[in-house]
């Protein structure tokens, strides 16, 4: 019954999988290419040729390319992602915490921005053309287009400096309560959210409306449902498909995008990891944050695929 | 349960109704035109009334009128629609909305896309019943289930459980009108019910909903182009043209006695006198056992095809759809490339695949599509789309080649002042007569007609088979016209290929094709095709019976 369900679903995971591994080949590649290797990075500019090669002896570093590549992925698949060079500390360690205070972040944007986004997509189309439709588009575009360091400093600026509702710095640390947490990353939460709120929406509106011109939306009408029962009933359920894809895009974003407003809110997340680790040219880190960037970029297109594919009753329930 | 509030006879009273719409012509000033001119119109319980008309005489806005209801930017701005003794169009929304899907349910053309296809049947079914709270889901379910049993569909109990994807085009029409009579309306509209569908399909929703009408009662304004099929379920017909009332009356006296010169071209729209051509001694076109498959060679939808066409001479393919009708036309024109067997052209066998043919091939063979709108560059003048084909054929250029384009529009009857025009100025007829002189451009010995007249009003329809037969006498070409439509195929036809499941089961000159004894798919086709007399369906659909009970 469901077993083209079953093989469209497989088929999408090994795709991913496949996938993941190109881009750790590249990942790989592509720090291999950079000028000096950590060997010199470790030394500096004064390092003996002996030292130097004493040291890559140590590393590992004289092996072929390919061999250390398969050294890397197999720590990796372990869930060894190695030893940070510039603090010597044992990279998943580290990442453990931050990738979890990044999760915890986007999580919480994602569960405002989502519902949010998608009802005033269908508002939107309920009042189309209107100057309802008008003033969502508007201000949702307008949010999109400030770039999100403006949206958090005038965050800053206004909730936290001027009236002081909130903490201008959301640092979090080990012991706060829960709901210490949640108070902490309202204000960063709030500025993601703006910045993926348009785009979800503007995408749920398109959606449907491409599906308002359907006969079946006609034939709704005809049975007498109202404007919005005919919206939500009869025209979202066939424009899941484009709004799933757009969702998990922007939360991909969520996780991988956040750089910049980790940074302004003193966040300590992944991508605040990250820009310190660019900074000391630290490259085994790097490597790591890069490759989980990847992986969570991958698997959450891969649930859109998925998601699509079971919203589609023909694949549901064939002939 | 609606019907007995009022108490009158008349149902629906719909007086000098006026329907506009705003259009946006590009360039130019939106204006507002008229849809509909003044149209009366009265319906009593449980009567049927034929509203027939070609495209644009406005008969579905009229039809939708009685729900109060405009597609796109239609606007309802003069008259009274009086549906159980008010008139709805002073019932504001929540007035519309009580009503529709309640007293008034519309059956749709396209039951294949009227349906929502994220929603299993049965919810479809009652959920209008369910939102007026006319019948709790028990009570509407097992009338649906009794409605899908009268509609005669398989496995009625079950039936509902299904997605519309899963059901075949005339079951789902069927359904349609299931979930139009399962709230109890007092009026149904069916818009045009059979006409996306087959023939030998036709008949079997045409008798379906012939007997729901009768046994429920219910009334209906029946809307379709097609006059033998009104005939057989209407008991009053009405024909519109240009939104304005052309004859109204009994539908005996509209089919018999018709009294505006318009109804009796309605009326005698199919009989074109067409003299058979004997077959000449050498075909010039010869398909040899074709056997041709999509999906690598899974699904064969042409077994051991042999068909030949002669010159000059016009031979009609027909079948239901998936026959493999069109199928045929590719393989002959190389764009699917046979698996087995060979075409033969002029004596010598063409390259099985596009690609690998000369253009002097590709010349002799040209093709016409059944939807002229998209056959052609929107973008380009008529004059552009005629004269393409003799440059590239001829190197024909500047005066030679205009001058050429010009006879060709003399040809297709359409005047000098068309080649400066865009496709999107032309009407229907017009662009598809454009497609016929671009084929008839290149001089070829044989065009392949792939249901060139089945988008056409019948009148428009007409018109264009008179000018195929006139333009094969002047130029001697040869056609392959393909086609479900058994009144075009009696008009034009040669010689007839009858297709069922990829093969031929019938073959030969047109007389000896038509001429009893049948073979049993002939003889379905055949008995299925409307005819324009009163009663034909009951002694159709009685002829069925006693053939499936082996008489």
């Amino acid at each position: 019954m469901s077993s083209p369900v079953v093989k469209l679903v497989a088929q999408r995971i090994a795709l991913g999988v496949l996938l993941l591994l190109a881009v750790s080949v590249l990942i790989f590649a592509g720090t291999q290419i950079l000028p000096g290797d950590v060997a010199q990075a470790i030394l500096g500019q004064s390092a003996t040729q002996e030292s130097l090669a004493n040291l890559r002896e140590q590393l590992g570093l004289n092996q072929p390319a390919y061999i250390r590549y398969f050294h890397w992925l197999g720590g990796v698949l372990t869930g060894d992602l190695g030893t940070a060079m510039s603090s010597g500390q044992d990279i998943a360690t580290s990442i453990k915490e931050r990738l979890w205070n990044t999760l915890f972040l986007a999580f919480w944007a994602a569960i405002v921005a989502i519902p949010l986004a998608i009802t005033l997509g269908l508002i939107a189309v309920r009042y189309r053309n209107g100057w309802v439709d008008k003033l969502i588009s508007g201000v949702a575009l307008a949010s999109t287009s400030f770039p999100e360091f403006f949206i958090g400093y005038l965050l800053v600026f206004y909730f936290a400096v001027q009236h002081q509702w909130f903490p201008a710095i959301s640092t979090v640390y080990e012991g706060m309560s829960f709901g210490e947490r949640l108070q902490a990353i309202v204000l960063p939460a709030a500025a993601l959210t703006l910045v993926v709120l348009a785009h979800m929406m503007r995408m749920t509106r398109a959606a449907i409306l491409n599906v308002m011109q359907s006969a079946y939306v006609e034939t709704a009408e005809l049975k007498g449902l109202s404007a919005f029962a005919v919206i939500r009933k009869h025209a979202f359920p066939n424009a899941i498909a484009p709004i799933i894809n757009v969702v998990m895009l922007n939360l991909a974003y969520l996780v991988v995008g956040v750089v910049v407003v980790e940074v302004i809110f003193v966040y300590p997340g992944m991508g605040q990891y990250l820009v310190d680790h660019v900074t000391k040219r630290d490259v085994p880190v790097v490597q790591a944050v890069g490759l989980i960037f990847a992986a969570v970029y991958i698997s959450l297109n891969i649930i859109a695929d998925i998601a699509a594919i079971v919203a589609n009753p023909r694949l549901r329930h064939p002939k | 349960m609606a019907g007995t509030k009022a108490n009158s006879g008349k149902l629906l009273d719909i007086r000098n109704l006026r329907i506009e719409a705003t259009v946006y012509p590009p360039g130019e000033a939106p204006r507002t035109i008229t849809l509909v001119h003044d149209v009366s119109l009265t319906l009593e319980k449980g009567k049927v009334l034929g509203l027939i008309g070609e495209s644009g005489a406005g008969k579905s806005t009229i039809g939708l009128s009685s729900m109060g209801y405009g597609r796109g930017g239609v606007r309802i701005t003069g008259g009274e629609v009086i549906l159980n003794g008010r008139d709805i169009l002073k019932g504001g929304k929540e007035g519309l909305r009580r009503l529709r899907g309640r007293e008034v349910c519309y059956v749709a053309q396209s039951a294949a896309a009227a349906f929502n296809p994220a929603h299993r049947l049965m919810d479809q079914v009652v959920e209008a019943s369910l939102l007026h709270g006319t019948a709790t889901r028990a009570e509407a379910e097992k009338r649906a289930i009794a409605l899908f049993k009268k509609l005669s569909l398989p496995n009625p109990e079950t039936i509902g459980q299904r997605f519309p994807h899963q059901v075949s085009g005339g079951q789902l029409q069927r359904v349609m009108t299931a979930m139009a009579l399962c709230s109890e309306p007092d009026l149904i509209v069916f818009d045009e019910p059979t006409t996306a569908l087959d023939v030998t399909t036709q008949i079997d929703v045409l008798s379906a909903i012939k007997d729901a009408i009768r046994d429920t009662h219910v009334a209906a304004l029946y809307i379709t182009h097609d006059l033998a099929v009104v005939a057989q379920v209407s008991d009053e017909i009405m024909v519109l043209r240009h939104g304005r009332l052309v004859e109204w009356g009994g539908t005996r006296q509209i089919i018999k006695e018709p009294r505006q010169e318009y109804t009796s071209a309605l009326v005698s729209v199919h009989e074109i006198d067409h003299q058979e051509q004997q077959p000449g001694t050498a075909p010039m076109l010869s398909v040899k056992n074709v056997t041709a498959a999509y999906g690598g060679g899974h699904i064969k939808v042409l077994k051991n095809v042999s068909v030949d066409i002669f010159p000059g001479q016009t031979l009609a393919v027909v079948g239901e759809s998936g026959s493999g009708k069109s199928t045929l036309a590719r393989a002959i024109t190389g764009l699917l490339p046979p698996e087995q067997g060979s075409v033969v052209f002029d004596g010598r066998t063409l390259a099985n695949r596009l690609a690998d043919r000369p253009k002097e091939d590709l010349r002799q063979l040209q093709m016409i599509y059944q939807m002229a709108d998209v056959a052609m560059n929107p973008r380009q003048t008529v004059g552009t789309i005629i004269g393409r084909p003799l440059e590239f054929y001829f190197g024909m250029k500047g005066r030679e080649r205009d001058k050429r384009v010009a006879e060709l529009l003399d040809e297709i009857e359409m005047g000098k002042g068309f080649i400066d025009r865009y496709p999107a100025e032309l009407s229907g007829g017009q662009k598809q007569r454009v497609c016929i002189a671009r084929s008839l451009a290149a001089k070829p010995k044989l065009i392949i007609c792939d249901e060139v007249t089945s988008a056409l009003d019948p009148l428009v329809a007409h018109g264009i088979l008179k000018l195929l037969l006139n333009l094969q006498q002047i130029e001697k070409v040869a056609y392959l016209f393909i086609t479900h439509d058994l009144a075009t195929v009696k008009s034009i036809a040669d010689s007839i290929a009858v297709m069922y499941r990829g093969e031929v089961v019938r073959y030969g000159a047109k007389s000896k094709v038509l001429t009893p004894p049948f073979d049993a798919y002939t003889d379905l086709l055949l008995s299925s095709v409307p005819e324009m007399e009163i009663g034909w369906l009951e002694k159709a659909i009685k002829g069925r019976r006693m053939e499936s009970a082996g008489n």
